[in-house]
């Protein structure tokens, strides 16, 4: 499902697997993300951190297609998403976890995990899409890991909220991007389902790209190779934790509080 | 590791098999037994509209696309078939009498000398067949694409669906010697040679239609057991989530939408063949509404609920406005009214909340039917 390179990409964009570039978006004359550039390797796992209002989710939101850019440009490797439909965005191998949970209540969680499976996409793919053993046993497989095995036959509706966190995570697996974009995964848990989640979470970072948003500090330590802290639309500082942590500017707007 | 029964994902649960089997055995038996030529005539048209709420149960039911304006798809289908019929009543030695022999009645009366090039396709029946399907599923592509693409959706859509009917009335009011106008395109005889207008003919085209009925809910079914169909259902629900899951949602609602116009097509053209004529006041926002109604007073969630829900109003209407003609309008709004606030999900739900739980042979009661998240029918 990984896109290939296309022919015009320059060999530049392809030593990242994410480039973002004098990225803005302008609502009604309000610059909500500003001038923001920042690089992803493969494999990489980004945090974005900052003060509330400072642009976080609206970066997800620009790179998965939900708001068009206004300037700038966002390369997944060496592909100019800025002009993708949503959906081409997540086929072209992106995948994004909202903040809220975001699952269909409507649906079993079985049908919830089906419906994300990467086949059958067009409107004739769906209609004859068949539950063969290879979609069963993966669902399966996911539904062992979010703990949610004993669940499959139970609407979405139902679920706790945590339980709907896992399965919504267990929709991005299933999906199997290859750039994976988190938006404060361990928000609103308890601190049983907290723990059970960051353990999640580190088993289904491994070997793919992964942008997340959090606030939880020692979450972020302990996973974050990289950390980008937005201020105000921008970038104010970036690098490894410890650098970010020891940045004067980062102290006064952010972590000093 | 326990699998759950949720696997096996059977074309048609038992329940719904013995649901086909005895709409089928009501439409194609009982009926015809139990009613006179007349009356299962009259049943006959009231199955037409069950089409178009058949194709309502999965555009709005399934998909939450209200469209107000399924007459237009209905009529369209209608308007091809009469066009075909027409042409075969006005043969040159029938419409001798005329100052252009060979052309439909009306044309002659609007001073058309010719015949228009968009009736000339309508002499072949194989052609016909085609658009009486074709044009409705086309035209509704057309609208869908212009609207889904856009990301138009809910009241404004029902709005726009709503001119597209006012519009098309007025098109083929206005356009009399190409249309035949108010009237319509009367006055029907044959069909490839065979007289539509006997009684054994009536009864034959009755039986066609109760297949084609049937046929469609066997469509309608594998659509809504198909991905495709909890597809449907996740996309009324969060649009926006399935966009993220990587499905473009502009497609799916079209589809469902041509579907939903290709049965009012084959309702219109079985509609022509069995009334023996087609009018612009079957293509308007009043019968539109009309088809809405029935699909909500069956369940909007239910295909054989649809079904009964058109004979059930049509029934109905029939005997009220025999009686109480000024009436009617206000009983079927009243009805309307009713259903969505008591009972949103129409006969279909009544039937699952409490009668089925009190059949023989059912220990546990069902699942708790599926309600609509909005009750608003523009959601």
């Amino acid at each position: 499902m990984n896109a290939a390179l296309l022919p015009g990409a320059t060999p530049n964009d392809k030593d990242f697997l994410l480039a973002v570039e004098a990225l803005t978006v302008s609502f009604d004359g309000f610059k909500a993300v500003n001038d923001v550039s920042f690089y992803v390797d493969p494999d990489e796992i980004r945090v974005i951190i900052g003060p509330n209002g400072a642009g976080k989710t609206t970066v997800l939101d620009l790179i998965c297609g939900r708001t068009k850019a206004t300037s700038g440009s966002i390369k997944y490797r060496g592909q100019e998403l800025t002009r993708l439909s949503e959906s081409a965005i997540v086929q072209a191998g992106v995948g994004r976890k909202f903040q809220t949970p975001s699952i269909y209540d409507d649906l079993t969680v079985f049908e919830n995990l089906e419906i994300s499976f990467p086949r059958g996409r067009t409107v004739f793919g769906a209609l004859t899409f068949t539950r063969d053993a290879e979609v069963r046993d993966r669902i399966h497989q996911i539904a062992e890991m979010i703990f949610l095995k004993d669940h499959l036959d139970a609407r979405a509706e139902y679920l706790s909220h945590g339980q709907k966190q896992w399965l919504e995570i267990g929709m991005l697996l299933i999906q199997d991007p290859e750039l994976l974009m988190l938006d404060e995964p361990v928000a609103g848990m308890s601190v049983a389902e907290r723990k059970k989640t960051a353990e999640l979470l580190h088993q289904i970072i491994k070997g793919r790209s992964v942008l997340v948003i959090e606030h939880d500090m020692k979450f972020v330590e302990d996973i974050a190779h990289r950390v980008t802290v937005l201020h105000q639309g921008r970038v104010l500082s970036e690098g490894s934790m410890e650098r970010v942590k020891n940045d004067p500017k980062v102290v006064e707007v952010y972590l000093g509080h | 590791m326990k699998l759950p029964t949720v696997n096996d994902n059977p074309f048609m649960k038992p329940m719904e098999w013995l649901s086909l089997l005895v709409l089928a055995a009501l439409i194609l038996v009982v009926l015809p037994l139990a009613l006179d030529g007349f009356r299962l005539n009259l049943v006959g048209k009231y199955l037409t509209y069950a089409f178009v709420a058949l194709g309502l149960v999965i555009c709005w039911g399934y998909c939450g696309i209200l469209s107000l304006g399924q007459g237009v798809f209905f009529g369209l289908g209608g308007y091809c078939m009469a066009m075909y019929l027409k042409l075969e009543a006005s043969s040159v030695e029938n419409t001798k009498i005329q100052s252009t022999p060979g052309i439909p009645d009306f044309m002659d009366w609007n001073q058309v000398t010719a015949l228009p090039w968009f009736w000339k396709p309508f002499h072949s029946l194989p052609l016909t067949l085609i658009a009486v399907v074709a044009v409705p599923t086309l035209f509704a592509f057309v609208v869908g694409a212009a609207m889904f693409k856009r990301r138009v959706g809910g009241t404004y859509f029902a709005i726009i669906t709503q001119a597209v009917a006012a519009i098309l009335t007025i098109l083929i009011i206005g356009q009399q010697g190409y249309t035949g106008g108010i009237n319509g395109i009367t006055d029907l005889r044959t069909l490839h040679g065979w007289d539509i207008r006997t009684d054994s003919a009536k009864s034959i085209l009755y039986f066609v239609n109760g297949g084609l009925l049937i046929a469609c809910i066997l469509i309608a079914q594998y659509v809504k057991r198909s991905k495709l169909g909890r597809i449907l259902v996740a996309m009324r629900d969060k649009e926006d989530r399935v966009r993220f899951s990587g499905y473009s949602v502009a497609s799916f609602k079209i589809f469902a939408f041509c579907l939903a116009a290709a049965f009012a097509a084959v309702g219109g053209a079985m509609f022509t063949l069995q009334v023996g004529f087609m009018s612009p006041s079957f293509v308007g926002i009043v019968p539109s509404i009309e088809m809405v109604i029935y699909t909500a007073v069956g369940g909007r969630l239910s295909l054989f609920g649809a079904v009964y829900g058109t004979l059930l109003v049509n029934w109905a209407k029939t005997s009220f406005s025999e009686s109480f003609p000024e009436l009617w309008l206000f009983g079927l709004g009243a009805l309307f009214i009713a259903v969505v606030l008591a009972f949103p999900n129409g006969l279909a739900g009544i039937w699952r909340q409490h009668v089925e739980p009190r059949l023989p042979g059912r220990a546990k009661p069902p699942a708790a039917p599926t309600v609509l998240p909005h009750g608003a029918p523009a959601e």
